[in-house]
């Protein structure tokens, strides 16, 4: 199917799509900025990162605040690589569960003939727009009740039925997956759990993976404040937070360590969005 | 496309839909309904946090709008804030969603990249800050003085006239992410076979395109995108709190939610922290009913 694109040529002018990609510059240089920054503090020795005038680029860059970093480290009473791994393992095991839980909601919600299910349905907006902060006492009484505290649970449980992720598969399987194809498989003799797994959830790739990427992205910067006391269980932006607290002469490495931290968001991004086929429109139904 | 009719249809079997929700509904209930509706309860009495609470009835609800002097500075901001961030995030994320989709999948995920960034930034704070620092030592501050516009630094952080507009960029900078990407994602699974329709029927421009073919497709996740900007343009309050402290000068940027934190988290009254949430739950429902009848308006 070459030229799939053909329609474009009679509402598309040259001159607009120079117009707009010279708007995509200006904005996207705005919007990363920022990250720009961050990543170039952290290469700054640490005479230039308290020079005057403050300079935007560097001069003579090192790796010396990332150098720093394992001596840094080693003062821990818990080595890193625990840290790591209870990043690692709340994020990917919250995001995974979130995915299933909420697609399977969703898809309930979005395709059975259950009576109730807009009153849920009504229930996951509703708590969307409900503000967290004043939930904080109430959710502490149901983790102590629930002997949750200072485990891995009270990071991964409470995630998991994040009503984003239901909202967002409900959203893109309306649109997504017509009713049709769904009939057809059940009349091929498809039992629910199999058109779930293989037809519905293939169907809406985008919408899980971007899921994917916004579960990832919370659980990576999660911390236990106030319901994890053991050292060994909190999680990697602890130790963040510990570097940077050293004041002005950690704040290379405090800044080296950040960078470290976004790679793994951004390894789930460029997968994520690498797997989006270029288009999943057509839905099997021609 | 196939239109298969309803009537005749075989049942789908109830039992395994129950299964595929049950575990959802089972932990949305315990994590988010049961501390809710406590939230909602202890919002009717003097919870101070240690001591057990005492039912006041409907004093916490009085005493926002007679015995709290911040709480209608903080409203007004909140609603300030609202207008600025929410339908000028929206439609910004949509139209940058909207003309990145037009490039080819190369360019397309570099430039989703760029705006999806802020959200990779951990301590976003610490950026602004160093920026806008109110000494010389600022990014900005000492890139005016260097070119004479100003000869004193400027204190952004503790001027009126600055700071409002300052968070609004800043808060607009950081709510890209989600609704950006749901956008994008959106976009994608708009049926191709539609545009060609639509060029063969006529359609001349690429704004006709939108309003007639790409918008009514993707309905349901401008919703989306709608709620969650909503969402993040009531929640403004930690950016501000962590930037220009609380109180503000002069309460300038405090909004409902930094007040919020300030009742409950420094003078521990939760019960009347509880009664605020409500307040700005009810704002932000009346808001979400009228935009969804905007978007119900779409493509007509």
């Amino acid at each position: 199917m070459k030229n799939k694109k053909a329609y474009r040529k009679y509402t598309r002018s040259v001159i607009g799509n120079i117009f707009y990609f010279a708007f995509l510059i200006v904005f996207g240089a705005f919007a990363i900025l920022p990250l720009v920054i961050q990543v170039i503090t952290s290469f700054k020795p640490l005479d230039e990162l308290l020079i005057f005038p403050p300079r935007f680029y560097v001069v003579r860059p090192t790796f010396e605040n990332y150098k720093v970093l394992p001596t840094l480290l080693s003062n821990l009473k818990i080595p890193l690589s625990r840290y790591v791994f209870n990043s690692l393992f709340v994020s990917v095991t919250a995001t995974v569960l979130h995915i299933f839980v909420a697609s399977g909601a969703a898809y309930t919600i979005s395709k059975s003939k259950i009576k109730y299910k807009n009153i849920v349905f009504a229930f996951v907006q509703f708590a969307l727009l409900f503000n967290a902060y004043t939930l904080a006492i109430p959710r502490y009484l149901i983790y102590s009740n629930l002997r949750m505290i200072d485990t891995y649970l009270v990071y991964i449980l409470p995630y998991i039925p994040s009503t984003l992720g239901v909202f967002l598969m409900k959203q893109f399987m309306d649109t997504g997956i017509p009713d049709a194809l769904l009939e057809a498989a059940q009349i091929d003799g498809a039992g629910q759990f199999r058109v779930f797994f293989r037809i519905a959830l293939p169907l809406v790739k985008p919408a899980w993976l971007t899921l994917a990427l916004f579960a990832f992205r919370d659980m990576w910067t999660i911390t236990g404040s106030g319901t994890i006391f053991t050292e060994s269980m909190k999680t990697l932006p602890e130790i963040t937070s510990t570097i940077a607290s050293g004041g002005l002469a950690r704040s290379g490495s405090a800044m080296a360590m950040s960078v470290i931290m976004m790679i793994p968001p951004i390894i789930v991004y460029l997968i994520s969005q690498s797997s989006v086929k270029e288009t999943m429109s057509t839905s099997g139904i021609k | 496309m196939i239109q298969v009719k309803r009537t005749g249809r075989k049942r789908f079997a109830n039992y395994e839909f129950h299964i595929l929700w049950l575990p959802f509904l089972i932990l949305f209930f315990i994590f988010t309904i049961l501390p809710i509706l406590s939230s909602v309860v202890l919002s009717f009495t003097d919870f101070d946090a240690v001591s057990s609470p005492r039912f006041i009835g409907l004093d916490n609800y009085f005493r926002m709008f007679t015995g709290d002097e911040v709480l209608p500075v903080a409203l007004k901001n909140t609603v300030m804030f609202a207008i600025f961030i929410g339908p000028f995030g929206f439609a910004l994320s949509f139209f940058l969603a909207w003309i990145i989709n037009e490039f080819g999948k190369t360019a397309r995920s570099i430039l989703s990249f760029l705006f999806y960034s802020p959200a990779l930034v951990g301590n976003v704070f610490y950026i602004w800050q160093i920026a806008f620092s109110g000494d010389a030592y600022g990014y900005i501050n000492s890139f005016l003085m260097s070119f004479g516009i100003v000869t004193e630094p400027i204190q952004w952080f503790r001027n009126e006239s600055y700071v409002f507009p300052l968070i609004v960029i800043i808060q607009l900078w950081l709510s890209m992410g989600v609704s950006f990407l749901a956008n994008i994602a959106g976009l994608q699974n708009v049926d191709d076979e539609l545009y060609e329709a639509g060029a063969i029927d006529g359609i001349k421009t690429r704004w006709h395109e939108l309003w007639y073919i790409t918008l009514p497709s993707m309905k349901s996740i401008l919703l989306f995108g709608i709620v969650m900007q909503i969402q993040a343009a009531f929640s403004v309050g930690a950016i501000p709190m962590a930037l220009a402290g609380y109180p503000s000068v002069n309460h300038a940027v405090d909004t409902i939610l930094s007040h919020l934190q300030d009742v409950g988290t420094e003078r521990f009254e939760m019960g009347y922290a509880s009664a605020i949430s409500v307040l700005l739950f009810v704002l932000i429902i009346v808001t979400k009913k009228l935009l969804t009848k905007f978007v119900n308006f779409m493509g007509r």
